[in-house]
């Protein structure tokens, strides 16, 4: 339990969590003022590996601004290329075929899972345990090496395309992602339950720890794992349905005792949901085109639209205002990993600075993404 | 003091089953990729950076000169230039310079390209320690490929 504490300013001192170090997977940097080992006040500050993305978006072309999209979030990459394409689809009208849709589906929640893989084994590493992490690895280079065989790239994918998708998957693509899915969900109730969820000490070290309330949720704009770790069953896919998900049965996690432990879970139950997802988009998976007609140099008609998906950290939004122009004339990216983070400086207010740690991994935060 | 010992049950089963997973998990084969010695085949569709396409009969690449690609690319990296021989109705690539510190590996300019004259390279080992080793002289490499 967090216990509210009181003391004289005169009694603490500054510590400086980052900005290189390893707990924040990033250049962020955490003023903590600290009395012992309790945090009195956490600010977090940003700026290190702000890259302009907004205005390089301004500067180029629609095409050009592509690639800039797996660069915010390297760990959901393609959820960010799908929010930008999305976005420029609908403020120029283009129609996606179905198969372009369905691999877009597919390709999106492998890539889902290959994020909450990694953030697992980094947030265990965060608390201390080694191997889990190495075990999360194996599972997520198969997602990487099928990745890879479409996309080009293991990281930073670029995979969609205005109008469709890069090029199409092939027979192994889709023998490879059912095998996948039978080897993770053999592999889910011993691998990662077993060891890492019913371990007593990961237990002790998340529940009843970084309680975040609805209230504290809506106030600082938190989405994704930690809104729905809080008991609000709030998802893009579900609430504003985008591409196929309303042709697909799934649920949406939510835990509502709004601790570590419930953010933990949300994730851990959203990897079994996707697997779901993908095994439903590879039986439906139709036959066709897999890009729209579409002029090479686009040029949507002056006006103003907003699109949202849900990447694996929360909304990923994107607001795409249009003169007319090859260019667009403004671009604002709304990043869920900025939200999530900024509530961290009051939820971490009274923690001891070990259980701070674990709250911030629970938070799971892509600094590139924070930072833009 | 319940408290404690149902802490001690725990802990030490979940000793167990750490242990017996990871003792379990030991004895299975190797699966990282033991790099230097064994080198990764890179997939068909693998991005490496661009090289040109040469003629399947001559041997010349199928370059024409556009400057679309030039033009596509989101960090202005390629160079190229052309001249048109007295005679020749066609512009023939006389420089094709690929800047590969600015390069990002989007592929637009292979995208862009409307006559089959650039692919990308299944080259990975690039590692340098020098500016100039990544400023590819891309006529020169199809010449010597050739």
């Amino acid at each position: 339990m967090t216990v509210p504490i009181q003391c004289t300013p005169d009694e603490t001192f500054v510590l400086n969590l980052g900005p290189q170090h390893p707990a924040t997977h990033g250049v962020l940097r955490v003023k903590l003022t600290m009395d012992g080992e309790y945090v009195v006040k956490a600010e977090p500050v940003l700026g290190y590996i702000h890259r302009m993305h907004e205005k390089m978006a301004e500067s180029g072309t629609f095409a050009q601004f592509m690639p800039n999209t797996p660069r915010m979030d390297y760990l959901s990459a393609l959820s960010y290329n799908q929010g930008y394409v999305m976005a420029v689809e609908r403020a120029a009208g283009i129609e996606v075929p179905e198969r372009a849709e369905y691999i877009r589906t597919i390709t999106v929640e492998l890539n889902r899972i290959s994020s909450h893989l990694l953030w697992f084994g980094a947030f265990v590493l965060d608390l201390g345990g080694f191997t889990p992490l190495l075990y999360a690895f194996d599972d997520r280079e198969k997602i990487l090496d099928l990745l890879e065989r479409i996309t080009g790239s293991r990281l930073t994918y670029c995979y969609y395309r205005f109008g469709g998708v890069y090029n199409d998957i092939d027979d192994e693509f889709i023998a490879g992602t059912r095998e996948f899915i039978k080897r993770l969900r053999s592999r889910l109730p011993s691998m990662y339950h077993d060891l890492v969820t019913g371990n007593i000490i990961l237990i002790k070290r998340l529940r009843d720890i970084g309680f975040v309330t609805q209230e504290t949720c809506r106030k600082y704009g938190a989405t994704g794992p930690v809104l729905r770790g809080s008991g609000v069953q709030y998802d893009v896919r579900k609430n504003e349905p985008y591409s196929v998900y309303p042709e697909l049965d799934f649920d949406i996690p939510c835990y509502p005792e709004g601790d570590s432990m419930a953010r933990y879970m949300v994730r851990m139950d959203e990897i079994t949901q996707s697997l779901r997802i993908i095994e439903q988009a590879l039986d439906k998976l139709p036959e066709g085109p897999v890009n729209a007609k579409v002029p090479k140099v686009l040029k949507p008609g002056a006006g103003d639209c907003y699109c949202a998906v849900e990447a694996a950290r929360g909304t990923f939004g994107c607001r795409l205002v249009c003169d007319g122009g090859k260019n667009p004339y403004r671009l604002k990216l709304r990043s869920p990993t900025f939200s999530n983070l900024s509530l961290f400086g009051e939820v971490a207010e009274g923690m001891i600075l070990a259980d701070a740690l674990a709250f911030m991994g629970s938070l799971d935060l892509v600094i590139p993404c924070i930072d833009r | 003091m319940s408290d404690y010992w149902s802490d001690v049950i725990n802990g030490t089963r979940s000793l167990v089953i750490g242990m017996n997973i990871t003792v379990r998990e030991l004895f299975k084969p190797v699966i990282t990729e033991q790099y230097p010695h064994f080198v990764p085949v890179m997939t068909p569709r693998f991005r490496g950076h661009i090289e040109l396409i040469g003629n399947e009969e001559t041997g010349l690449p199928n370059c024409v000169v556009c400057g679309m690609c030039q033009r596509a690319c989101p960090s202005s990296c390629i160079t190229v230039a052309g001249e048109k021989p007295e005679g020749s109705k066609k512009k023939v690539l006389t420089k094709y310079i690929l800047d590969f510190t600015k390069c990002s590996l989007c592929g637009s300019c292979v995208e862009s390209c409307n006559f089959n004259a650039i692919k990308f390279s299944h080259d990975y080992n690039l590692a340098s320690t020098r500016k100039e080793d990544y400023i590819f002289d891309l006529v020169k490499r199809l010449e010597e490929q050739s």
